[in-house]
C-alpha cells in the first residue's frame, strides 16, 4: 500500500484534506473500471434500503434501482477513486439476516467472510432502525471494519423520527453516517468514514451480542478457546463458534479443511469470493 | 492444550446437544433484544401519533380485498391505453419514413449502380426490411410502455400487486415471494428466473422458475400491444378502439397470471408436493419517482437494449427469410415448402404455416415474431395472397395498413386471438432456457419448463379454434 507522503502537501491544503467536502470534490466515479484497486468495499443491508442508490452515487453506474425488496439478487461491482486511493465496491444482495440458508443470504455472507473486504458498509433504513440493526449486529460479529450508512434520513424525518447518530455510533462502536442517498446528502461524509476505516485511521470497537443466555455464552467461550489454538490469526472466532453451534455445515467444512485459516491472508487480488458466489 | 481441527468440531457437536435444539432460536432472540435496546436509545419517536399517514391510507385502498384488484386492472389498462394511443402516430411516421421513403430510395440507388439482384435482395429486401419492421413496429410502444411501467415500479406499486397476489399463491401451494419473481418476469423472464433466488425452499423455487414464463416479457409486450391495436381495436368504433385494445392486453396478462396460479397449484399437488413456507412480505414506502432518471434508465437500459437485441436477431433472420423465400426447390421456395408443411397443422389450431415458421425463427428472441410474420407474409406473397411476389413495395399507413397485410394473408380475428394466446403460451426464449438450466442444474426441469408452455399453448389454441368454429356454424 502506498505510504502517505504528507510532507509534500502544503499546510493549508493539509487542513483541507481533513474536511469531507474537500475530498468529495476529488471523488472520481470510475464506473466499471475496477483494475488495480487499493481497497475492496462491500455494500450490505436489508432489502430496499437504498443500497443500489448508494452504489450508484459512488460509482456513477446506473443499474436500475427498483423500489421493492429483492431487486438485486446477484452482485454488482463498480469502482471509485477517493483521496489517493482506488476502491472497488461490491453491491451485495439485500438480506434481513446472515443466518438463514437462501442463496442470496449465502452470497452476502460468503463475500463478507471469505472475500475479506477492507470495509463493509451496512446500509440501514433510518425509519426502521430496530429491524435493520439485526443485520448490523450480525455483520459486526463477522468483521470489525464496518461503517453504518444511516440511509433514508429524509423518510425518517418525514415520519417525525429523531435519530441520535452519535449515540448509535457509540453503542455500535463503528462510524455511523446519516445519509439521504437519493439526494446525494451525506455521501461525502460516508466516503470520508470509509476512507478512514480502510486506512485504519479509525480503530473500531464493534458491538458484540450481549444478551445471550449463560449456557450459550459458555459454549461460545469453549469453542473460541479451541479455535484460537488452531487458528491464532482468525479475526472472528466468536462468529465461527456461533456458526458451528448452529450446525452450519459449510463453516464446519471450512474449519476442518483449514480453509477458514486462509481468511486472514486473503487480500484484494484474491478472487476466491467471486467464485464462491457464482 | 493440544487441539486439532477435528477436536473443535467434536466439541461443537457436544455443546450443541447440550445447548439443545433451540440454539438458533435463542441466538436470534438475543440479536433481536440487543437490536431493540440499541434502537431504543438512539431513536426519539414523535410524541403524538401522526394524524394522517398517507402511505397507510393508500395501502388500505390498493391492497383492499374488494378494491385492490379493480384498481390494479384499471391502472394497467390505463398504462396500455396510453401506450397504444400514443404509439400509433410515431409508428406510422417511422413506417412511412423507413418503408415508403428510404426503402424505394435505396432500391433506386442499388439499381443505378447495378448491384446484382441477389445482393440487392438479401440486403434490402431481407436485412433492411426486417430491421425496418422491428424498429417501426416495436420502438414506439416500447418507448412509451417501459417508462410508464418503470414509474409504477419506482413509486412502489408493484410490491402492492405482489401483496394482493400473495394470498392466492399460497393457496396454490407456492411461495408468496413468487409474486415478486413473477413481477420481475414481466420485464424479462431470464431476470425473473434469477430473481427466484430469494425463495429459500427448493421445491417452491422450482415452481416459481417453471411458471415464470407465464409472465409476458419485454419481448412479448410489443407483440400483444400491436396485435391488440390492429385487430381488437378494429372491432369497435374508433373512439373505443384504444380502450378495447388496452383491455384485451390486460386480459392476456391476467390470463397469464391465472395460468401461473393454475400450473403452480397442479405442480404442488403432483410432482412438487410439500409444505408451504410462510414469510412476511414487506411493503416499502411509496417514493416519488425521479422522473428524469426513470426516463433515462428505461429508455437506455430497457427500450434500447431490447430494441438492440431485436435488431441483432432480426438481421440474420431477415437474411435467412429472404434466402428461404428466394431459393426455389421443385417449383416452390424453401419458405413455401416449410409453410405448406406446417400449414395444415397451423389451420388446426386456428393459425397458419407462416405464423408457426415465425415462432420457430423467433426462438432466440421473442421480439422478432411479428416482423418475421410480416416478412414471410409479404415475401412468400404468391402463397399468402398479397399478390405481387417477392420484394414488393407496399403502402403502409398506420394500423389500418397492417390490417390489410394481415387480412391479405388470410387472417381473421380468430387468428389474432390465437396468436396472442400462443405468444403468451410458448417456449421461453433461448436466453431464458439457458438461465433455467443454470439455476436448476437439471435437464429434466429445464425440459419441463420449456415444453410445458408450448404444449399448453397448442392445446389452448386448438380448443379455442374448435369452439370458435362451432359457434360460427351455429350463427
Amino acid at each position: 500500500m502506498a505510504e502517505k507522503n504528507k510532507t509534500q502537501l502544503l499546510a493549508p491544503k493539509e487542513a483541507c484534506a481533513e474536511c469531507p467536502a474537500y475530498n468529495a470534490a476529488n471523488l472520481k466515479k470510475l464506473g466499471l473500471n475496477i483494475e488495480e484497486v487499493d481497497h475492496v468495499i462491500a455494500l450490505a443491508g436489508n432489502p430496499n434500503v437504498g443500497k443500489s442508490t448508494v452504489f450508484n452515487a459512488l460509482t456513477g453506474l446506473r443499474p436500475h434501482t427498483g423500489n421493492w425488496p429483492g431487486k438485486t439478487v446477484t452482485r454488482a461491482e463498480g469502482a471509485y477513486e477517493y483521496g489517493d486511493k482506488r476502491y472497488k465496491i461490491v453491491d451485495l444482495p439485500g438480506t434481513y439476516s446472515l443466518l438463514a440458508t437462501s442463496l442470496d443470504e449465502e452470497v452476502a455472507r460468503n463475500f463478507i467472510l471469505f472475500g475479506q473486504p477492507d470495509v463493509t458498509i451496512v446500509v440501514v433504513d433510518a425509519s426502521r432502525l430496530e429491524r435493520n440493526l439485526n443485520l448490523v449486529i450480525q455483520v459486526l460479529e463477522i468483521t470489525d471494519k464496518v461503517v453504518v450508512c444511516l440511509n433514508l434520513m429524509d423518510e425518517a424525518e418525514r415520519r417525525g423520527l429523531k435519530i441520535d447518530d452519535r449515540m448509535l455510533a457509540r453503542d455500535l462502536g463503528v462510524p455511523v453516517v446519516p445519509t439521504s442517498a437519493r439526494y446525494g446528502q451525506g455521501i461525502p461524509e460516508l466516503l470520508a468514514a470509509v476512507h478512514e476505516v480502510a486506512d485504519q485511521q479509525i480503530k473500531t470497537n464493534p458491538y458484540r451480542i450481549k444478551n445471550e443466555p449463560p449456557e450459550l455464552k459458555n459454549a461460545i467461550t469453549q469453542i473460541v478457546d479451541q479455535l484460537k489454538v488452531v487458528y491464532p490469526e482468525l479475526p472472528n472466532p466468536r462468529w465461527v463458534a456461533l456458526r458451528l453451534l448452529d450446525g452450519d455445515e459449510e463453516i464446519a467444512e471450512a474449519v476442518e479443511s483449514g480453509e477458514i485459516g486462509s481468511i486472514v491472508q486473503v487480500g484484494v487480488e484474491d478472487n476466491k469470493a467471486l467464485e464462491v458466489s457464482e | 492444550m493440544s487441539v486439532n481441527k477435528k477436536d473443535i468440531l467434536q466439541t461443537a457437536k457436544e455443546l450443541r446437544t447440550q445447548v439443545g435444539g433451540d440454539f438458533h432460536q435463542k441466538l436470534v432472540e438475543s440479536i433481536y433484544s440487543d437490536a431493540a435496546s440499541i434502537a431504543d436509545r438512539a431513536v426519539e419517536r414523535p410524541d403524538k401519533k401522526q394524524k394522517f399517514d398517507l402511505d397507510r391510507t393508500i395501502d388500505k385502498i390498493v391492497t383492499n380485498k374488494w378494491t385492490g384488484f379493480p384498481i390494479m386492472i384499471l391502472l394497467f389498462a390505463l398504462v396500455f391505453w396510453i401506450t397504444i394511443v400514443g404509439a400509433n402516430v410515431p409508428s406510422r411516421w417511422l413506417a412511412e419514413l423507413m418503408l415508403e421513403k428510404v426503402y424505394p430510395w435505396l432500391k433506386v440507388i442499388s439499381a443505378n449502380i447495378g448491384v446484382p439482384f441477389w445482393i440487392d435482395g438479401l440486403i434490402l429486401d431481407g436485412i433492411y426490411m426486417a430491421t425496418a419492421w422491428v424498429i417501426s413496429v416495436m420502438l414506439p410502444p416500447m418507448a412509451i410502455f417501459f417508462p410508464l411501467f418503470t414509474l409504477l415500479e419506482d413509486f412502489g406499486y408493484l410490491p402492492r400487486v405482489a401483496f394482493n397476489l400473495d394470498r392466492i399463491f399460497k393457496k396454490a401451494g407456492a411461495h408468496g415471494k413468487q409474486a415478486l419473481s413473477m413481477m420481475m418476469g414481466f420485464g424479462c423472464n431470464a431476470a425473473g428466473v434469477i430473481s427466484t433466488r430469494i425463495i429459500d425452499s427448493p421445491r417452491e423455487r422450482l415452481i416459481a422458475i417453471i411458471t415464470n414464463n407465464f409472465s409476458l416479457c419485454n419481448g412479448r409486450w410489443p407483440t400483444q400491444i400491436m396485435l391488440a391495436s390492429v385487430f381488437m381495436g378494429a372491432l369497435v368504433p374508433a373512439y373505443l378502439a384504444g380502450f378495447i385494445s388496452a383491455l384485451s392486453v390486460v386480459a392476456i396478462a391476467l390470463l397469464g397470471i391465472a395460468i401461473s396460479f393454475g400450473v403452480s397449484w397442479a405442480l404442488s399437488k403432483t410432482v412438487l408436493r410439500g409444505e408451504v413456507s410462510t414469510f412476511s412480505l414487506e411493503l416499502p414506502p411509496y417514493r416519488p419517482p425521479n422522473l428524469w432518471q426513470t426516463l433515462y434508465t428505461s429508455i437506455i437500459d430497457r427500450t434500447l437494449a431490447v430494441l438492440w437485441r431485436a435488431i441483432v436477431f432480426a438481421v440474420p433472420a431477415g437474411a435467412a427469410i429472404w434466402i428461404s423465400a428466394n431459393v426455389i426447390i421443385a417449383d416452390l421456395s424453401i419458405a413455401e415448402h416449410l409453410i405448406n408443411f406446417l400449414n395444415p397443422f397451423g389451420i388446426l389450431i386456428g393459425l397458419n404455416g407462416v405464423i408457426l415458421v415465425a415462432f420457430i425463427v423467433a426462438i432466440p428472441a421473442n421480439e422478432i415474431v411479428i416482423p418475421t410474420i410480416l416478412m414471410l407474409t409479404v415475401l412468400s406473397g404468391g402463397l399468402a395472397g398479397v399478390g405481387e411476389g417477392t420484394g414488393v413495395i407496399f403502402e403502409l399507413e398506420s394500423s389500418a395498413a397492417l390490417l390489410n397485410i394481415f387480412t391479405a394473408g388470410g387472417w381473421t380475428i380468430l387468428t389474432a386471438i390465437n396468436l396472442m394466446l400462443l405468444s403468451l403460451l410458448h417456449n421461453p426464449c433461448s436466453t431464458t432456457i439457458a438461465t433455467i438450466y443454470k439455476e436448476t442444474g437439471s435437464v429434466k426441469w429445464t425440459t419441463l419448463a420449456t415444453l410445458l408452455p408450448v404444449a399448453m399453448g397448442l392445446v389452448v389454441t386448438f380448443f379455442v379454434t374448435q369452439i370458435w368454429r362451432v359457434i360460427e356454424l351455429l350463427l
